[in-house]
């Protein structure tokens, strides 16, 4: 952050629910999949007499989350109509949540501090516009396809807490791995699964009065969330230092050129007029189901994060990596059981990220750890076994991989390699160390690098300061 | 009988010959095979208001902006019917959208009273009451969001009755004003209406709003009357434009009722003046919502000179809506604009509210209420189309039964200047039965 200034932000995320159907009707909710306008029903298409019908399971996963963020569940809830025109919806209307969302309040830990959440609330997506041209002015004509009207979508908004551009990428981070952790959502940002609205303001270091804000739209990852963020905040200190004034607006995050760009200005205050959906009766939510479902909350990710480290005495910053999802974790906690490590276990995971069955991944990492291979023989070990299904032993056996470290064997390679390299060995004795690696690189090219590499060096030592 | 009337009458917007054709012969093969798939309705023919979905049929409510749209799918109801070996004969002409009270916002043509021609049939469900009342039909579907079955029943001289809210799914109903629509029959007798509820009634997992409850429409039908209190609410009696001879023509059916057994007490439905501003405000607000989707996008007519999205729109629905569909949707969208939405909307819903209250006090001490259908009889063709509030008054004694939910019927009593009267029975909620009951033992006291 500049010197003298602070920003201010709030965030609005959309998630799709994990669902299998849609909100309203029966149709498939995996959108992507499908060929345009196939995955839809005459209920998602809005046509004229048809009617929605609540997805129990959507509203479940909203309940859950808000359980997961601490938020206070509401014991009556309702849809409202949200009325605009726009071509991706259908019936002229979408079915959201007005003055009862589902959940209020909560909270959520980022980097040790507590971002305030102000609600959690249950909607439809639209569908989506395809305009035949590079841009949309220029577009001849555009199409409109169907297959993600209707499906869950679940907005969750935060109190304006967060203070720059790693808080809100480690906020959206936190965000992905309690969904995750719950199976709310699959939360894949590059899927479109999770789609992070910032409202970004500045204002003087020690100031009370908020800025004006603006809303930064079209961002795809987290690191396009932090770098629009972060441009966003330098483009309106600029903007103020230079004496002008922020305007308040939509704008959008360029990839291609790593700014952000106006969209819409809002002149004045959209007018969606909200009213209660008469199509469905009010939502009763009875505390026997909520807390049915309380019960059923796994392990969640800040809870998790703190047992692994302690218990495992691991890192902060691994227990971060692994929880953030459930898979992961129980991966690392599975072959730890089997056997491994920790610190190994929780290495080999987080770089190499393994989907081989704990047992055998512990069984590799043994391997490494005993000396039977190298790292470098353990990577490849890896990739084979995942490819084939196969136990990495095995592997090691057929290929004959085992790595050589009796001295006898190798004091015989070494001391050919030290006969046959006169000018290294030269080199190392006038006193330019570097080049023992280049008798290290023939003695391991000598044993198709089944050498011990430790006791190579050891040996060359030996003989050529002796 | 539909080729020698509607010339005179009007009553059809579309006549499906080949569909009745194909239905009436699948229809005498149940009845041939004795096999007991045949039930009262296998085999009679039947007319559809325009706002009720029938597969690959086109329906347009009434409308321009849907001309040329054909459902994929059919309504619960009409899938019911169907299922019951119905004989579909056509879509019969309404109000635009079920917005009128004549069928004289029809976007294609009026229809006439078979009992006068010169007169409206009163609306918006005119075609299919007119379809009745001139034999084209042994009965029809209407639908009713403020009296738009039991007014056009009551000017044409046939049974109509529309259901407590919730009894008949509204899964491809058209919508109007989505939390009063509903569908009900037109026919000649009361025991045909309860024949053809019962075979719509019942919960649709598609609706999300149609009850789980049990029907039994038909079972205590000839029970009578002796032992039941009717309520004769004052306020029903006072209302603007009532006329002399309409009222007489109830009073009489009173008195009937009460020499066949009944007890008459007087009740009180004491924010009836407010129903008419608070059902005006309520509709249009779900009607502006409900019609967004006409926007020439997906079906229906486009304006295809818009050179803009918005463009799309506008010209769109200027030329594919009438003069009454966007005043109500104006006046809808009026209504739910911030900083207007808490003094209209919000105080029209909390005026429902007290409307529900008074009927659930007055059915404390009544069984079911009588009254008037109507202030008036048909009036001429053109009488009223410049002056919307005074169509509007039509509504004043129906459209209660819509805001507070409950089953209501008219069926014919007497006439006034030789044109039909109509008698309403309202009932409590789910008792759609004792509506019935009391209609019937009105058909048998009259008829003797």
């Amino acid at each position: 952050m500049r010197e003298g200034w602070e920003a201010v932000i709030g965030m609005e995320v959309h998630a799709q629910l994990a669902t299998r159907s849609k909100m309203f009707c029966g149709c498939s909710s995996d959108y992507l999949a499908a060929a345009p306008n196939s995955s839809v029903c005459e209920v998602c298409l809005g046509m004229p007499g048809t009617l929605p019908v609540v997805n129990r399971r959507a509203v479940e996963l909203v309940v859950k989350t808000g359980l997961a963020l601490g938020s206070e569940i509401a014991r009556h809830t309702k849809f409202d109509r949200k009325n605009y025109f726009y071509p991706d919806l259908p019936k002229g209307y979408q079915i959201s949540q007005y003055d009862l969302p589902m959940c209020l309040g909560g909270t959520i830990d980022v980097g040790g501090r507590t971002i305030r959440i102000t609600r959690v609330h249950l909607e439809e997506d639209t569908g989506k516009l395809v305009h035949a041209g590079d841009a949309l002015h220029t577009a001849a004509s555009s199409l409109v396809d169907l297959n993600r009207s209707g499906v869950p979508l679940m907005e969750i908004v935060t109190e304006p807490d967060l203070r720059g551009a790693d808080d809100a990428r480690d906020y959206a981070t936190a965000l992905r791995a309690i969904l995750r952790a719950i199976g709310a959502s699959e939360a894949d940002m590059e899927r479109g699964q999770l789609r992070a609205e910032a409202n970004v303001s500045v204002r003087r270091a020690g100031a009370e009065a908020l800025g004006v804000k603006t809303e930064l739209k079209n961002i795809n990852s987290f690191r396009a969330l932090h770098r629009a963020v972060e441009f966003e905040i330098d483009r309106q200190i600029d903007v103020l230092e230079a004496g002008g004034t922020v305007v308040q607006e939509t704008r959008g995050w360029s990839e291609a050129e790593q700014r952000t760009f106006s969209q819409r200005v809002k002149e004045f205050a959209d007018d969606y007029r909200y009213f209660p959906e008469p199509d469905l009766p009010p939502l009763e939510l009875e505390p026997a189901w909520v807390e049915e479902l309380r019960a059923s909350l796994p392990e969640l990710p800040a809870a998790r994060r703190a047992r692994l480290a302690e218990r495992h005495e691991i890192s902060a910053y691994d227990a971060e990596q692994l929880t953030q999802d459930a898979a992961t974790a129980d991966l690392f906690e599975a072959t730890v059981a089997a056997g491994a490590p920790a610190k190994q276990a929780a290495n080999w995971i987080i770089s190499s990220h393994p989907t081989l069955p704990a047992a055998r991944l512990a069984e590799l990492i043994g391997l490494v750890v005993g000396g039977t291979i190298n790292r470098e023989q353990g990577l490849a070990v890896l990739e084979e076994a995942q490819a084939g299904d196969r136990a990495p032993a095995d592997i090691v056996r057929e290929r004959g991989l085992s790595q050589v470290s009796d001295e006898s064997e190798l004091a015989r390679v070494v001391d050919q390699v030290i006969a046959d390299n006169p000018k290294p060995v030269a080199d190392f004795r006038a006193g330019k160390t570097q080049a023992i690696s280049a008798l290290v690189g023939k003695v391991m090219a000598a044993t198709r690098g089944r050498a011990n590499a430790k006791v190579v060096n050891q040996l060359l030592l030996t003989r050529l300061q002796g | 009988m539909i080729d020698r009337e509607e010339p005179r009458i009007g009553a059809f917007l579309r006549v499906t010959r080949a569909e009745a054709r194909a239905q009436a012969e699948a229809a005498d093969r149940r009845l041939a095979s004795g096999n007991g798939s045949a039930g009262p309705l296998t085999g009679i023919p039947v007319a559809i208001k325009d706002v009720l979905s029938v597969r690959g049929v086109e329906t347009t409510a009434g409308s321009q902006i849907l001309r040329g749209y054909r459902p994929p799918f059919d309504a619960t109801a009409i899938a019911r019917l169907r299922d019951a070996g119905a004989v579909f004969l056509g879509m019969t002409n309404c109000d635009e959208f079920a917005m009128g009270s004549s069928t004289e916002n029809s976007g294609y043509f009026p229809t006439r009273n078979p009992r006068d021609t010169s007169r409206v049939p009163g609306g918006s469900s005119g075609g299919s009451a007119a379809a009745v009342a001139a034999g084209e039909a042994v009965y029809s579907l209407g639908t009713d969001t403020g009296g738009s079955i039991r007014q056009p029943a009551a000017l044409c001289g046939v049974v109509g009755m529309k259901p407590t809210y919730g009894r008949v799914s509204r899964y491809g109903l058209i919508a109007f004003a989505s939390s009063l629509d509903q569908i009900g029959p037109f026919t000649t007798s009361v025991r045909d209406a309860g024949l053809v509820l019962q075979a719509m009634s019942g919960l649709d997992p598609l609706d999300a709003t149609s009850a789980d409850r049990p029907v039994d429409l038909l079972s205590g039908l000839e029970l009578g009357v002796e032992g039941l209190r009717l309520g004769v609410p004052r306020e029903y009696f006072q209302v603007e434009g009532m006329e002399a001879g309409v009222k007489a023509a109830v009073d009489r059916a009173i008195l009937q009722l009460e020499r066949a057994g009944a007890e008459l007490v007087e009740v009180s439905l004491p924010h009836t003046d407010y129903g008419l501003a608070a059902y005006y405000i309520i509709a249009p607000a779900e009607c502006s919502s409900n019609l967004a989707r006409f926007d020439g996008v997906k079906y229906g007519a486009r304006d295809e000179d818009a050179q803009t999205l918005l463009d799309t729109y506008l010209r769109t629905r200027r030329r594919g809506f009438g003069t009454e569909v966007r005043r109500r949707v104006m006046l809808g969208t009026y209504a739910l604009s911030a900083g207007y939405f808490d003094a209209y909307y919000l105080k029209a819903q909390k005026v429902r509210t007290l409307i529900a209250q008074d009927f659930a006090g007055a059915f404390e001490h009544c069984d079911a209420i009588v009254s008037a259908t109507t202030p008036t009889v048909a009036f001429p063709i053109g009488a009223k189309v410049d002056d919307p509030v005074a169509m509007y008054l039509n509504d004043v004694l129906t459209l209660g039964g819509n805001l507070a939910g409950v089953p209501g019927i008219s069926l014919p009593c007497g006439t006034s200047d030789g044109l039909p009267v109509g008698l309403q029975i309202l009932g409590p909620q789910w008792g759609d039965a004792v509506v019935l009951r009391v209609a019937r033992a009105y058909e048998v006291a009259r008829d003797a």
